[in-house]
């Protein structure tokens, strides 16, 4: 694997991520967070790619695994902290936690398939409202076994609305392999609904950008759905300490790993921003831990 | 605005207006669009003149309910229509875990500005599947509030109340009132007038002329209305018994302040519904004033619903489960001779 220079930007918000969710899982570790989480590491170039093709008047709906999606469209480290440990400064008070989120554009739920429908109704407004505004949804391969995907799809496709559905296939559905509960395919899929499927592969983000610079004008101007599947990697737990996958496969899986591969290549540039985020992270963890407990009025 | 009016005329009348009022506001839903109008034809017209926010969708109650989810988020507002009620379960996790949920587990209060609305009830011979109430799934739900169509509840105050609450509401319509016509000016017939007891207008009070006091109350929702009134009609003409019978629009949550004066001087309490036994709405009524009032109670509190069984098709098999005037005539009856 080879990968292209980063704009230092663009590094620095990846780094941002993999720090953020490392950090999480030694705080689980080390015992002081409470619940469940899901860490992208692997695919935290996923949003980063996709950052700069969102507007403010978008909407980008997450999931379970959203840590990423959030820090790319905020670069908010210490709300989503806060947010994750119960602390004061919570997005949302830490009622919603690491799976339940909101602020402007942005939105994250629990429930796998549920945000499917919820964007194309948001997409319907957009469209009714002229803005060339559009709705994204960001799901995994295990969401294709809900039903409401379809249901969504279809009214998405016969209402040509502004959607967009970005798959994260990273093979993986918490411990089942995606062969083992999806037959057939997700681009035979968005074919049966006549919705155009762009397969993204590798994790070089210039080249992801320049491959989907038109699919995001077109979605916009057509004002139709699409479906992007990233062919993606988790090189992380589902959650924590819950990986079933033996030695060599997590080796293999190991290898598509941006971070090594970056660092290898671009030494210089990957160490200054690696150390700068560290650190940043460092402080946005001692930072948190030691606020009060976060607030809620019930409403 | 004729007093013969049907229900499914001014339910319709009520979108009318609603849809026309407000820009933001959608109806969305299976076959509702013109000419077909839906499958029980309150939403004829509508697509017509609004071609743009009352679509006709798929067969996908789950998804349908999303999407009105997503436009309740976007600051917008929306109508879904459940062809029967019982697809409802179709839309639960949407309307659980995502509409209801989001008001408040986003940590501020998210107004959700959404009605599902859902034909129900059985007498039609419908069969097991397109006959339930089934109210009793979707009661104490954090920030859903259920509603019933009554015949004593104009539909314009009653949708825009339920537009305007913030937090997702389902509107439960007994299909048998459909045809029926709307209560005025005070009056039901010859022996019953009516009145409404809260400022707000939620219980409306059905009383015999010249009985202000009463020896029995029910409570009940708008479906169940002509059933009690036949049986509040006979215990009276048999037995002299007098009967008052509140109809709630909103019926969860039960505010139980305005019922307090009503109750206290009644010799018996009876919660009337059509829902199947176990876990019913009648109990939670129950246990709302026993909390309240328990002191004031002339005693236990009957309940009246149908038996513990799916629906049947035939006609006589049908009645013999779901609530039957006689039923409501048979309980005061002995409850006040025990």
């Amino acid at each position: 694997m080879t990968l292209s220079r980063l704009a230092d930007d663009d590094l620095e918000l990846l780094l941002l991520i993999r720090h953020f969710e490392s950090a999480l899982l030694d705080l689980f570790s080390e015992g002081k967070l409470h619940g469940t989480t899901h860490t992208c590491l692997g695919q935290e170039y996923i949003p980063v790619a996709l950052e700069p093709f969102f507007r403010r008047s978008d909407f980008v709906f997450s999931n379970h695994r959203g840590h990423g999606h959030y820090l790319s469209r905020f670069r908010d480290p210490e709300g989503l902290l806060a947010e994750i440990m119960g602390r004061e400064g919570a997005v949302c008070s830490g009622v919603g936690g690491s799976q339940h989120i909101r602020r402007e554009g942005y939105l994250s739920t629990g429930v796998q398939g549920e945000s499917l429908p919820v964007a194309a109704g948001v997409a319907l407004t957009m469209k009714r409202a002229g803005e060339d505004a559009l709705a994204a949804v960001y799901i995994g391969d295990g969401t294709w076994g809900e039903g409401t995907v379809y249901e969504a799809l279809n009214m998405a496709k016969l209402w040509c609305l502004p959607l967009v559905v970005v798959v994260e296939n990273n093979h993986i559905a918490q411990s089942t392999a995606t062969e083992k509960q999806m037959a057939g395919s997700i681009a035979g899929r968005a074919s049966a609904f006549d919705i155009a499927h762009h397969l993204v592969r590798g994790n070089d983000i210039n080249q992801i950008r320049d491959q989907l610079d038109s699919v995001f004008a077109g979605v916009r101007t057509d004002s139709s759905p699409v479906v992007i599947e990233f062919d993606t990697h988790r090189i992380g737990p589902h959650s924590k300490g819950d990986d079933t996958r033996d030695a060599a496969e997590l080796a293999r899986v190991r290898d598509h790993d941006w971070y090594p591969v970056y660092e290898r290549q671009y030494p210089a540039q990957f160490r200054a921003a690696d150390e700068r985020q560290r650190e940043l992270i460092d402080t946005v963890v001692s930072s948190v831990e030691s606020r009060p407990p976060s607030r809620w009025d019930n409403p | 605005m004729s007093t013969h009016e049907r229900v499914s005329e001014n339910l319709n009348r009520a979108l009318h207006s609603a849809i026309g009022a407000d820009e933001q506001l959608y109806l969305l839903g299976e076959d509702v669009s013109d000419p077909y109008g839906g499958a029980f034809k309150v939403t004829r017209g509508l697509s017509s003149s609004y071609p743009e926010r009352v679509l006709s969708t798929p067969l996908s109650e789950a998804a349908i309910t999303g999407v009105a989810g997503g436009i309740a988020l976007s600051g917008g507002k929306a109508i879904v229509e459940m062809m029967f009620a019982d697809f409802a379960s179709l839309a639960f996790d949407s309307l659980l875990n995502f509409a209801s949920k989001s008001v408040a587990m986003y940590g501020a209060r998210l107004p959700m500005h959404m009605v599902l609305r859902a034909p129900s009830g059985g007498g039609r011979g419908y069969g097991p599947t397109h006959s339930q109430s089934l109210h009793k799934h979707f009661i104490g739900i954090p920030h859903l509030s259920l509603f019933e169509l009554s015949p004593l509840h104009d539909n314009h105050d009653v949708l825009e109340r339920m537009l305007t609450q913030g937090e997702p509401c389902l509107f439960f319509e007994d299909k048998t009132l459909y045809t029926r016509r709307m209560y005025r000016d005070g009056r039901i017939d010859d022996l019953f007038g009516f009145d409404y007891i809260d400022e707000e207008r939620n219980f409306a009070r059905i009383f015999i002329d010249g009985y202000q006091g009463s020896d029995v109350v029910l409570i009940a929702a708008g479906g169940m209305v002509e059933r009690c009134l036949r049986a509040a009609r006979d215990l009276f003409i048999d037995h002299e018994i007098s009967c008052q019978i509140i109809v709630a629009s909103r019926i969860f949550p039960i505010d139980p302040e305005p019922l307090v004066p009503v109750l206290s001087s009644a010799d018996l309490v009876c919660v009337v519904e059509e829902g199947t036994a176990g876990g019913t709405w009648g109990s939670e009524v129950a246990h709302v004033l026993y909390g309240r009032m328990w002191d004031e109670l002339p005693g236990r509190i009957e309940l009246v619903h149908s038996k513990n069984s799916i629906i049947p098709t035939a006609a006589h098999l049908e009645q013999d489960v779901v609530v039957q005037t006689a039923d409501i005539y048979r309980t005061v009856r002995s409850a006040l001779h025990a």
